[in-house]
């Protein structure tokens, strides 16, 4: 019987995802050894063409990384769509639009104005050369694809059969999710979550929580955290209550807060509105003035309580007025 | 055709939705813009539910209850004087106007106070215009990312 054929993509991301396939370490021989491995731009020199000469649904899994934000992280999704029997949305950026979906926060002429014309490291005699679409060379026209305004998450652009949440998921998770594919047992539900748990950071977290009621919040750096008890317990803003589980509450066993990579737990759609009304039940002021004082210390809600979901929540991205 | 604001009640059963009743058995005249929706509490009022009605078309959302010390929970609607306040930070910081989301105490005696609160509001919303999200333009254009941009 002919091995199962694999691929990997990454659309707008880091690497990271790819990364953290390769930390499964040795296990990546197994993996090379159950799978026909068809496609991984990373590792293996493949071409867009030699993708699109497949047949439809001959890639058995196909693990797509990265947001979508531009012309060509979008063809590529609808041809490995096209391509693929199952396809999974792997990491935050695919499954909520990760890091890159903060871009919402913003437009893409401010974006464009800062990199190429504001930012301290632009050379001021080049200042103000914006990317061309099309370019004339001696060689032909060359045409680089379009940035959109705005970042989508996978689900928002094709159909995902699978998601494995984690900026990057957890190599142990990775590992458990390959392992049931190649056990041959039933797949789960079309849409289910893999490689993550069903409850909160929190149920993972061996801190000790007292839920003390608070009137005064720190950003990390602003003071040195107890090892031993709660963050938020502390004043520290943890996303903890509003983040699923699954990658073992690593950020907390490392002195630092949740950020919020695994989105948010079953049955909760926004993070932002999950934490919001996790703060406000500890908030310790019953006074509007107090409450607004206590509130100033909370900066950034946005870029804080949607650091990793901000594409994939209710309102999706700001407007600018 | 004139600009009619849509605006999303959330009123707590025990003093505001009795207030609002009063109001109507009353025949005291208010403005029609605000769809009412009754909740236990106004600290059910999760802010997911203000979120979604934003997503799903309104230009204001009011949550209305007990005035402090009158909740039928004790303390529900102390959770809800610290929910508003930084929801509207949260909002403000998704381009939408604080001024779009109110909360206001309408105990059950004051069917007037209720009819004063949804006139004020129906009319500052009216100034604000409707709200026009990214959300509603994909929502116009069966999911078409690209006509929405």
């Amino acid at each position: 019987m002919a091995k199962p054929r694999l691929a990997l993509y990454w659309a707008a991301s880091c690497g990271g995802c790819d990364i953290a396939v390769l930390d499964i370490h040795e296990k990546i021989l197994d993996v090379a050894n159950a799978f026909d491995i068809v496609f991984w731009p990373v590792a293996m020199d493949f071409k867009y063409d030699d993708v699109r000469r497949m047949e439809d649904k001959s890639i058995d899994l196909c693990l797509f990384n990265g947001a979508i934000r531009n012309s060509e992280n979008e063809e590529i999704a609808h041809l490995l769509r096209a391509k693929s029997k199952a396809l999974v949305a792997f990491g935050s950026c695919a499954m909520e639009g990760g890091i890159p979906g903060l871009a919402n926060n913003t437009t893409k002429e401010e974006i464009l104005r800062f990199v190429y014309k504001d930012s301290p490291s632009t050379v001021s005699s080049n200042g103000g050369v914006y990317p061309q679409q099309r370019t004339a060379m001696p060689e032909g026209e060359i045409e680089i694809p379009l940035l959109w305004n705005t970042v989508r998450s996978l689900d928002q652009v094709i159909d995902v059969d699978y998601y494995i949440p984690g900026c990057p998921p957890v190599p142990t998770q990775i590992w458990g999710v390959i392992e049931y594919i190649l056990s041959g047992k039933p797949l789960p539900p079309k849409g289910s979550v893999l490689g993550a748990g069903v409850k909160t950071c929190c149920d993972e977290c061996k801190r000790e929580r007292q839920e003390r009621k608070l009137k005064q919040f720190f950003r990390p750096f602003e003071i040195e955290a107890k090892p031993d008890e709660c963050l938020l317990d502390q004043g520290i803003v943890c996303m903890g209550p509003a983040t699923r589980d699954g990658c073992g509450a690593l950020c907390p066993t490392a002195n630092m807060p949740c950020r919020g990579c695994y989105g948010p737990p079953p049955n909760a759609s926004d993070q932002g509105a999950k934490m919001v009304s996790a703060l406000s039940s500890i908030i310790d002021a019953h006074e509007p003035e107090e409450i607004e004082r206590i509130l100033d210390q909370l900066v950034d809600p946005i870029g804080t309580f949607y650091r990793f979901s901000l594409a994939h929540s209710i309102l999706r991205r700001s407007e600018k007025v | 055709m004139a600009f009619e604001p849509k605006i999303v009640g959330f009123l707590c059963n025990w003093c505001s939705y009795t207030g609002a009743d009063l109001a109507g058995v009353s025949r005291i005249k208010s403005a029609p813009n605000v769809r009412i929706i009754r909740t236990m509490c106004s600290g059910r009022v999760d802010p997911t539910f203000i979120l979604k009605a934003f997503q799903l078309g309104a230009d204001g959302v009011i949550v209305m209850g007990c005035h402090l010390g009158d909740c039928h929970y004790q303390d529900g609607n102390f959770k809800t004087i610290r929910r508003i306040p930084f929801l509207k930070r949260l909002i403000q910081g998704f381009g939408i106007d604080s001024r779009r989301l109110r909360l206001e105490w309408v105990s059950a005696s004051e069917g007037d106070r209720f009819a004063k609160v949804v006139n004020e509001m129906t009319e500052e919303i009216r100034g604000l215009g409707p709200l026009q999200l990214y959300v509603h333009k994909v929502a116009l254009n069966a999911g078409q990312h690209e006509m929405a941009e």
